[in-house]
């Protein structure tokens, strides 16, 4: 089986990154092409929404069809273009290559976009899913920076995400819409998407002050001090949230203004990445696997233990507040049900799925549990069970996640890809 | 005459109702190096880790070039110039040699949280620096070409390596080394001698050495000290060690008439 497939991967192994996001960009386009009259050849009434997988699961008749019609539109289009055009993009990559980073970064952010820009224009049901996905990949991360990087605990991350998601709505809300909140709106809506980061990151900031609340007392001493509190404070926001009159307790808040548009959550998930993967590169990050694997090794090599721990919780913390701002104006309805042990469930299951401490880890994880619970939804009450069995298979055969402890090397991911002999 | 480096004053320390360090005094002159042996069980390592203050001391006091250090948290200390490894070689099984030795320069970081989140100019430019000190210490300790090895793939005798070289990396002034020969091979032996003798050397540093292994201690330190349940029973020149009775009996048990 490695074998076959080492074989089949041979010819794409000097692929650069450029080569798959131009072999994507060209399936995408031609699904927006042809891709309905070739569903409707197929005897599909429309595109499949997530690679038909809920196609065939409703009707397993289809599955050859949902098959022919991914090798047809997807992989045999992707996988001609990309091969035809590897010395092209190897070459587009190289002049790149020489400009400074932040602008090649840019170009290869930007035909991302591009790709799921058009991937998404299909239906509003894939804009919705892939806006949720980049939310969860935004959540699983910096959740894994602190049980993955750190190595701690933490159960708190639905807390966070409220505090971050009430935290905004209660601005952005209160100040643009004419709501029964405060009253009137008190300023004009039309500087609305100018202060709306300002919602975030104030969301992000509560949800970094509640984590100072845990981390005080939980890294004053090592051990399962950091899972219990975090999991009383999950419980504890939650209830002060129902009790809340002033944000309609248990009825949930809703009539957030529609400004988490794909493009926004599309460059906060491409902040979060960037930011952590900065940290947890740097020196100063590094220290949160010093402690992790050694804490009292750690204090002798100068660490100064509980202020990288804390800062490093209280970073997550932001991140999952922001997560929860952007997750309550994609929803544009929030309550605090929506905060629970299932939220926490679906997360931690990202974060181990993936990989610990690894930002590849993190992506695959947030993507893949997010697309499978959408494409299995139509088995129900069953999608949870086949979910954690997936979990449990991981988890025997690889502990430690999908991708872990594997660093995320921007240069090296854009970097054109020379000759086989050269390279080795 | 000058004052000793580092000097401890009076320092006992009871686990519960055992004293495991009781009235110890030490003073190392700038360029030492001073063994301390003893029978297992003796106190030798519960004294580094008063020295480098991962314990509190009950009673005492102590100094570091005239500064009083006891009380600190161990980050402060070590930043202080007081650097150590451990007996049982504590390195971060999921980090790199190289990773290793840049931690060392953690709290001379000057880019602050701003750099490390997003990575500003500045930043790079500090990793760099700390970078190249890295790969020089690694250079001279012999094990550069592990630079981007996990430490857990690593032989023995190479990870005892990493630990005096992240112990380096701190920039200490005195090193405390726990046991730095165990569980090695004769040859590995010689080995981390001339890497302690060169060490000293090239750095000027006072080390502070717990050893079991006589020919070691005999022929690195100036004079030894001799704990025995908590106590200084004996403290000289190797000959007059070797020829204490009291050490001896401590070491071979003593006689008793039957």
């Amino acid at each position: 089986m490695g074998l076959l497939n080492r074989n089949i991967l041979v010819p794409f192994s000097r692929v650069p990154l450029l080569g798959w996001f131009f072999g994507a960009l060209v399936a995408v386009t031609l699904e927006r092409l042809a891709g309905t009259p070739l569903a409707q050849v197929l005897g599909l009434q429309k595109i499949p929404v997530l690679f038909g997988l809920s196609v065939m699961l409703k009707n397993p008749v289809l599955i050859p069809n949902v098959i022919l019609y991914t090798l047809l539109i997807y992989i045999v289009p992707m996988a001609v273009a990309t091969r035809l055009s590897i010395s092209l993009t190897n070459g587009i990559a190289a002049s790149l290559f020489r400009f400074p980073m932040a602008i090649t970064a840019a170009v290869h952010l930007a035909l991302l976009y591009a790709i799921l820009h058009l991937w998404a224009g299909i239906s509003d049901y894939r804009v919705l899913v892939l806006r949720l996905t980049l939310i969860a990949v935004m959540l699983t991360l910096s959740l894994n920076v602190i049980n993955g990087y750190m190595g701690e605990f933490s159960c708190s991350h639905p807390g966070f995400m409220a505090l971050g998601a009430y935290c905004a709505s209660v601005l952005t809300i209160g100040l643009f819409v004419d709501a029964q909140l405060v009253g009137v709106a008190s300023l004009p809506p039309a500087l609305g998407p100018f202060l709306f980061p300002v919602a975030l990151i104030l969301g992000g900031c509560v949800a970094s002050i509640g984590a100072l609340f845990v981390a005080i007392p939980s890294f004053r001493t090592r051990g399962d001090y950091l899972a219990i509190i975090s999991l009383a404070f999950m419980f504890i926001v939650k209830s002060l949230i129902e009790n809340l009159e002033f944000v309609r307790g248990p009825r949930g808040l809703s009539g957030q203004p529609d400004w988490a548009d794909l493009p926004t959550v599309f460059l906060w998930t491409v902040l979060c990445v960037w930011s952590i993967n900065n940290f947890t590169r740097s020196t100063i990050g590094k220290a949160l696997n010093a402690v992790r694997d050694n804490e009292m090794a750690a204090e002798a090599m100068t660490v100064d233990t509980r202020r990288t721990k804390i800062v490093a919780f209280l970073f997550g913390a932001f991140w999952a507040g922001v997560a929860g701002g952007l997750f309550a104006h994609v929803m544009r309805y929030v309550n605090p049900g929506n905060f629970g042990i299932q939220n926490l469930a679906e997360v931690l299951a990202m974060v181990y799925f993936g990989g610990l401490n690894s930002v590849y880890g993190s992506i695959v994880g947030a993507v893949s549990i997010s697309l499978l619970g959408e494409a299995l939804r139509p088995l129900e009450i069953f999608k949870w069970i086949i979910i954690p069995l997936l979990l449990i298979l991981v988890m025997i055969y690889r502990p430690t996640g999908l991708i872990a402890f594997r660093d995320l090397d921007v240069k090296n991911l854009l970097k054109p890809k020379q000759k086989p002999d050269t390279e080795a | 005459m000058t004052l000793p480096f580092l000097q401890v004053r009076n320092m006992s320390h009871d686990f519960g109702g055992l004293r495991a360090v009781s009235d110890y005094n030490l003073e190392i002159g700038s360029g030492q190096i001073r063994g301390l042996i003893g029978p297992n069980g003796a106190g030798k390592t519960t004294v580094f880790n008063l020295i480098t203050g991962i314990y509190k001391a009950s009673e005492g006091e102590i100094f570091l070039d005239g500064r009083k250090i006891d009380g600190l948290p161990p980050h402060r200390i070590a930043s202080l110039g007081v650097s150590r490894t451990f007996q049982n070689l504590l390195l971060w099984r999921h980090m790199t040699v190289l990773e290793h030795v840049k931690m060392g320069h953690y709290s001379k970081i000057r880019y602050g949280l701003i750099g490390a989140f997003f990575g500003t100019p500045g930043r790079h430019r500090e990793e760099a620096e700390i970078e190249e000190k890295a790969v020089r210490l690694l250079d001279r300790m012999g094990i550069r070409h592990l630079a981007d090895q996990v430490v857990l793939n690593l032989p023995y005798g190479a990870q005892r390596r990493v630990e005096m070289a992240r112990a380096l990396a701190t920039e200490p002034r005195v090193l405390l080394l726990d046991e730095p020969t165990a569980g090695m091979n004769p040859e590995e032996l010689v080995q981390i001698m001339e890497i302690i003798r060169r060490v000293h050397g090239e750095f000027g540093l006072s080390i502070l050495l717990i050893e079991h292994r006589m020919k070691v201690v005999m022929e690195l330190c100036e004079r030894i000290q001799t704990l025995d349940f908590g106590a200084v029973i004996a403290e000289g020149s190797p000959e007059e060690i070797q020829n204490n009775p009291r050490v001896i009996d401590a070491y071979l048990g003593q006689e008793r008439a039957v």
